[in-house]
């Protein structure tokens, strides 16, 4: 049977992910409204911009109801504005977030635009074979607690991680033809 | 390889915009005031467009204390004008770690002939057009993201629905053509060949494309969602209203609901004053900003 995955479509890349969820054979389903998080099987929360994100989350409590979610096992994969969002804590911010997993992330954390770039990830849990990985004004996971696991890191910083059910990324994967990292959430669902 | 400044890195900063309100400030506190209702991003600029209009004289790239004050009080990405062709004015907003450049019509063009080469700069540019051809040019001259250009001060959204109907149905007719009408419509259009293929092909442009020009209301940001394009720049049409917080926030809202008729009608209450706005007939060939650029 097909998956049911919602992305989040409030703003930022969310039809980057629809495509690759559906290249991989899944009923995608764009989560505006809280009601568009019924029956959904797992949640992207895509790349963008993490203030807007969460301005927007908070009309209807749109995201007390994505954390509760996430608290009952609900399988979410944040990409950069994504993993901004689902981090306890954020350096120098008050904004809005999930506070879903025990990291403390922070944001712009290699410089601005200028400095943006691509590279080649290291990820022992995707294969040998590196993951080409676009870095776009992006976060990094500062520290973490003992049930966070690293899954990549980039010039020593953690840039990749996992917690129960939750998954989050500083690069975007939804910007390469790699589908390893979609499919590596997909079965996050299966395991669960 | 770590590669910086890539067209993939350039153009992926636009698909993260997507969604989202690009707002015009002169301030820090206009920044903080467009961050505030949701901006995904503000540019910074020395006078609105309104006021360059109202006070005439040659407009410029904005005095760099005005844009590092303002990148120094918002965590989301900043962008400057450069004039057309003033590939100085960019490489200066480059050194000041602009995160992207609005090569604009708006300010006064300083070159008449040639627009920036765009390739040469790390730095993303976003640039205005009126129709595909244009379009394509921009991106062949390294443009990462595009805006149609509307008319720019007037609170009036006639040309900017004019010129992104004209970018969508010029890519629809496209797509329909046979592949040895396509060299006839590159040269009938003034565009680069390999980029008509990339769009008989796709359907779709390369680069990401908001609606820039005259969007004074929210229901002008939503009828300019439901025409195709990607995002909203709104410049005078927030800090020339009333209630600018209000307005703010209620564009924000609909760029994300535009389908939601509902939501549009909650949101466009008691938002004050819109700008005044200038009927676009009574604008003289030279006042009209669209023009500028080729």
């Amino acid at each position: 049977m097909k998956k049911r995955v919602g992305v989040l479509a409030l703003q930022g890349a969310f039809r980057e992910h629809r495509q690759v969820l559906e290249h991989l054979g899944c009923d995608v389903i764009e989560v505006r409204k809280t009601n568009d998080l019924e029956e959904i099987q797992g949640l992207i929360i895509p790349g963008g911009e993490s203030t807007t994100i969460g301005k927007l989350l908070q009309i209807d409590e749109m995201g007390e109801k994505i954390k509760e979610l996430g608290t009952q096992d609900l399988p979410i994969f944040g990409t950069c504005a994504g993993m901004i969002l689902l981090s306890k804590t954020i350096i120098n911010s008050d904004q809005y977030r999930l506070s879903l997993m025990d990291t403390v992330v922070e944001r712009n954390a290699f410089g601005r635009q200028v400095a943006s770039f691509e590279t080649d990830l290291l990820v022992p849990a995707m294969g040998p074979n590196p993951l080409r990985a676009v870095f776009i004004r992006a976060p990094y996971i500062r520290e973490v607690a003992p049930n966070v696991g690293i899954l990549a890191e980039y010039d020593g910083k953690s840039v990749f991680a996992r917690q129960g059910n939750l998954l989050a990324s500083a690069f975007h994967p939804e910007l390469t033809p790699d589908l390893r990292v979609h499919q590596y959430f997909l079965n996050m669902i299966d395991e669960l | 390889m770590t590669d910086i400044g890539s067209l993939k890195v350039k153009t992926g900063l636009a698909e993260m915009l997507k969604g989202g309100v690009i707002m015009d400030v002169t301030t820090p506190e206009q920044a903080i005031i467009a961050e505030e209702a949701g901006a995904c991003a503000v540019m910074a600029l020395e006078r609105v467009p309104s006021d360059i209009r109202a006070e005439g004289g040659v407009a410029r790239m904005a005095d760099p204390t005005i844009i590092q004050s303002i990148m120094a009080v918002v965590s989301i990405p900043v962008m400057a004008k450069a004039r057309i062709g003033h590939f100085i004015e960019a490489q200066i907003l480059e050194a000041l770690g602009a995160d992207y450049i609005d090569e604009s019509e708006v300010l006064t063009p300083a070159d008449d002939s040639y627009h920036i080469n765009k390739h040469d700069f790390k730095v993303p540019f976003v640039c205005g057009c009126r129709n595909l051809g244009e379009a394509l040019r921009r991106i062949g001259e390294g443009a990462a993201m595009i805006r149609t250009k509307g008319e720019p001060g007037t609170g009036n959204v006639v040309e900017a629905v004019r010129h992104m109907r004209t970018v969508m149905s010029e890519i629809r007719a496209l797509t329909l053509m046979p592949k040895e009408e396509l060299m006839s419509a590159a040269k009938d259009m003034g565009a680069p060949y390999d980029l008509v293929l990339y769009i008989a092909e796709h359907g779709k442009l390369p680069v990401v494309n908001f609606a820039a020009g005259g969007i004074a209301t929210p229901a002008d940001a939503a009828l300019m969602m439901h025409l195709g394009c990607d995002g909203i720049f709104v410049g005078s049409g927030i800090f020339k209203s009333g209630d600018p917080k209000a307005r703010a926030k209620a564009i924000v809202l609909a760029t994300t609901h535009f389908k939601d008729a509902k939501i549009l009608a909650e949101i466009s209450k008691d938002l004050g004053q819109p700008m005044s706005g200038i009927e676009i007939s009574t604008l003289t060939d030279s006042q009209r900003m669209q023009e500028r650029g080729w």
